[in-house]
């Protein structure tokens, strides 16, 4: 009874301390976290860095510029890097180097993004953890496994949870297989953007704000195209969004499943997508993102999704309560107040060149074994949204398999 | 005598001192083509010596138009060479330094003037009257609190970063490869404290800035170019360019006169324009990483001086990758709306994942930020959004 008595005053106690300090770190892990960066700065080429199983409090953040590195440690719950109360960043672990692996740990609770590889070729990423650990909030780091500007990369059979961006985020690369993971409770669950040749298969992605997106943003060095997502688990992704305005994702609305947005050549097949509440697919432009004016885009981006293929995934249920009161309505005014949005969404944005005359037919979105598809009018507020499924009746050459060269040797 | 034979005449002046005397009791100056020293004082490049740190002989200090902003400490950069050698000028670029050179750059504090303190304060001021024993002289022990002191060291195959932190006693600094945490207090001219952690960075957060190429990785110096350099600075025989002064001991070749040669303003010079002070601040700031070539030309945002004032230095760009540093803000830079703009949320904030730069800072660099901001709230357009 004293005991209890006790923790309430302690737990009275706490809230009043305001402003938290950080937490003292140890005089092991601050030896733990020295002797690592030293191991870092010493690595050469061939180098594996076991890091033995245990859970080590981080302050700063780490970094590595040595190419052909292997990082290893003993399971992604036995080698556990928290950076909770880190006081220098942002990322946890940062890589600017070639020949990269890294596996079998966890990175918890990162200010900025988790680990971040920064131009780099034959990047490997197999049996990670990523997670914030008190859930989703917008205070946590913006990207789990955050590989940008790099070619030929795999991440597979990872977790990442609560990532106030992308848990997995594949950026401005080349020959890319993100395979075997699964992402929960991030605002974009899986994310390819500005990326070419990419497969997205046997993840599951649930509980995220949007589970798949293929975005194209506009600025950046190259545009994406050729993804395919394919054999995946993608149900109730249902989060409220908890993106800070302003990034890109936090125009995605809760409740989205399979997302394109502005990319080319998207093919969506055999997946399972069950119980995203906007919508289980949707197929969007820049425009309804909300952030397209005339001086911050560069003239040659194209916001247009073209030649987006989706076909034999097994969908179910989703739709019934879509993101914002505009969704919202055009549900209710198109389906009725019990009604549900159909498998795809599509924001109706069309090419002004392709409106002239019909789009090449590789520029088509072709919808195959869906319960339905809406054109949303996007370009005119929702006001004459149209259900005719015709135009989406078609089929595109299918996309060539990612060989990633050098295969990995996990 | 011709300019030519005069300057050749004063090197060999110079030459003889070398070998006849040596500054201040230092040895001469040591390069170390490998490896990494374990005390700042086997350089023999600065030495805390007789209640100063002493620069030694060859060692030439400078400074910048527009620093860097490192939580209000004050800098000492020198620059050293090998007797006959010289670096070639570049109008834009890093100067080409032969092997051998060596550029350090000590980070101090001045300490608070009142006389009860703590040992861990520091001075946050932009007085410099204190530091230096006198012009062209080396810094005052007594005034000051010696951090760390960073070289720069060109060896054969390229740059090499090593830092070094002072010892508690103040008489050398001692190799820190994986860098250094201390918690300091800032005392301002006004008495107002900050507590916060100097972070000294690791060999590897030093190629972070230092890489200006993230493909070949490069290391460069990041000061060392002629818009930073071309102005003057107080040696001990006088006033004189500093472009005018590295050319005249034999260290710079091919520098054309200073009304020639680029030249950033002083982002505290209230004679310059807003455009020309936010853009030095901007350029020495944050160009090492946002340019076409840099760790963040993954983001689509330059800052550098040479780009133009449009989307590609934000104006109404959407962030790319910004996460929780876009504090809710649409864009990086809306103009005449500063609070409503990214650029000036993130160098407001000290939290990792939010602040910019990303690291070298923990503290607020207020001054700068309201330049950032005043410079914004000049500007006209808008990011009218398109449907």
């Amino acid at each position: 009874m004293r005991k209890i008595h006790i923790l309430m005053a302690l737990s009275l106690l706490l809230p009043a301390c305001g402003h938290q300090e950080n937490a003292a770190q140890s005089q092991n892990d601050a030896s733990f976290e020295s002797k690592l960066e030293q191991r870092l700065l010493d690595a050469k080429p061939g180098s594996v860095i076991d890091i033995p199983a245990g859970h080590y409090t981080l302050k700063r953040g780490l970094s590595l510029r040595t190419n052909g590195v292997t990082i290893r440690g003993a399971g992604m719950d036995k080698t556990v890097l928290s950076f909770k109360g880190q006081i220098v960043g942002p990322e946890g672990l940062l890589v600017n180097a070639d020949d990269f692996t890294i596996e079998n740990l966890a990175i918890e609770d990162t200010m900025g993004d988790a680990l971040k590889i920064n131009q780099g070729r034959n990047i490997t990423i197999h049996g990670l953890r990523i997670e914030w650990t008190d859930g989703p909030k917008s205070t946590n780091g913006a990207y789990g496994l955050y590989p940008v500007k790099t070619q030929n990369v795999l991440v597979e059979d990872s977790v990442v949870i609560g990532a106030s961006d992308a848990g997995i985020y594949v950026g401005q690369s080349n020959t890319i297989v993100v395979r075997r993971n699964r992402a929960e409770q991030n605002v974009a669950g899986i994310e390819i953007e500005n990326s070419v040749n990419a497969d997205v298969y046997d993840n599951t992605a649930t509980k995220n704000t949007g589970g798949i997106l293929v975005f194209n943003m506009p600025n950046l060095s190259q545009a994406g195209h050729a993804t395919r997502v394919f054999h995946n688990k993608v149900f109730a992704n249902n989060t409220a969004n908890f993106a800070r305005k302003g990034a890109a994702v936090a125009s995605v609305p809760a409740g989205s499943g399979v997302v394109v947005n502005s990319n080319d050549k998207v093919e969506i097949f055999d997946n399972d997508v069950a119980d995203n509440q906007t919508a289980n697919v949707i197929i969007s432009s820049y425009f309804s993102t909300n952030y397209y004016n005339k001086l911050g885009v560069a003239a040659d981006y194209n916001p247009y999704p073209k030649g987006i293929y989706v076909y034999s995934n097994r969908f179910k249920g989703g739709g019934n309560s879509p993101d914002g009161l505009a969704l919202k309505t055009l549900k209710a005014a198109v389906y009725g107040i019990n009604g549900s949005f159909p498998d795809v969404l599509w924001d109706g944005y069309v090419d002004p060149k392709d409106q002239a005359s019909s789009p090449s037919p590789d520029d088509r979105i072709c919808i195959q074994d869906a319960n339905g598809v809406l054109d949303a009018d996007g370009p005119h507020g929702y006001k004459n949204p149209t259900t005719d499924t015709k135009p989406f009746q078609c089929s595109l050459p299918k996309l060539p398999p990612v060989a990633l060269n050098p295969e990995p040797k996990v | 005598m011709s300019i030519k034979m005069w300057v050749r005449g004063w090197i060999l002046l110079i030459a003889l001192a070398n070998l006849t005397a040596c500054q201040h009791g230092m040895q001469p100056v040591a390069f170390h083509d490998d490896g990494y020293p374990s005390k700042l004082s086997d350089w023999h490049v600065v030495e805390a010596r007789d209640g100063m740190l002493q620069m030694n002989q060859g060692v030439v200090p400078y400074e910048l138009n527009t620093p860097l902003f490192t939580d209000y400490a004050h800098k000492l950069r020198t620059i050293w060479m090998p007797k006959s050698t010289s670096a070639k000028y570049n109008p834009t670029d890093t100067f080409d330094f032969p092997v051998g050179t060596i550029i350090s750059k000590t980070f101090f504090y001045p300490l608070p003037k009142d006389g009860a303190r703590h040992a861990t304060d520091v001075a946050r001021t932009y007085d410099t009257s204190r530091d230096f024993a006198g012009p062209g002289q080396g810094l005052e022990l007594a005034n000051i609190h010696l951090i760390e002191t960073r070289l720069l060291v060109r060896r054969k195959d390229g740059w090499v970063a090593i830092p070094y932190v002072w010892n508690a006693d103040q008489t050398d600094a001692m190799l820190a490869r994986t860098g250094d945490v201390q918690a300091l207090t800032l005392v301002g001219d006004d008495g107002e404290r900050e507590n916060f952690n100097y972070v000294v960075p690791d060999q590897s957060q030093c190629v972070s800035c230092h890489a200006h190429d993230w493909t070949t990785r490069a290391l460069q110096p990041i000061g060392p170019k002629a818009r930073h350099l071309n102005r003057s600075y107080p040696y001990a025989d006088g006033d004189e360019n500093e472009l005018v002064h590295l050319t005249r001991v034999g260290y710079l070749t091919g520098a054309p006169a200073p009304a020639d040669a680029p030249r950033n303003a002083n982002w505290m010079d209230t004679h310059a324009s807003f455009d020309a002070r936010a853009r030095a601040y901007l350029d020495i700031n944050c160009g090492h990483c946002h340019n076409p070539k840099g760790a963040a030309n993954t983001t689509g945002l330059t800052l550098d001086i040479s780009t133009p004032e449009d989307r590609h230095i934000g104006i109404c760009k959407p962030p790319t990758a910004a996460g929780q540093g876009t504090g809710d803000h649409l864009f990086d830079i809306v103009p005449g709306h500063p609070d409503d703009s990214i650029v000036p949320y993130r160098l407001g904030s000290a939290e990792p994942g939010t602040m910019m730069p990303e690291i070298g800072r923990s503290t607020v660099h207020k001054e700068g930020l309201a330049l950032i901001k005043a410079w914004i709230a000049a500007q006209s357009g808008d990011c009218v959004v398109l449907h």
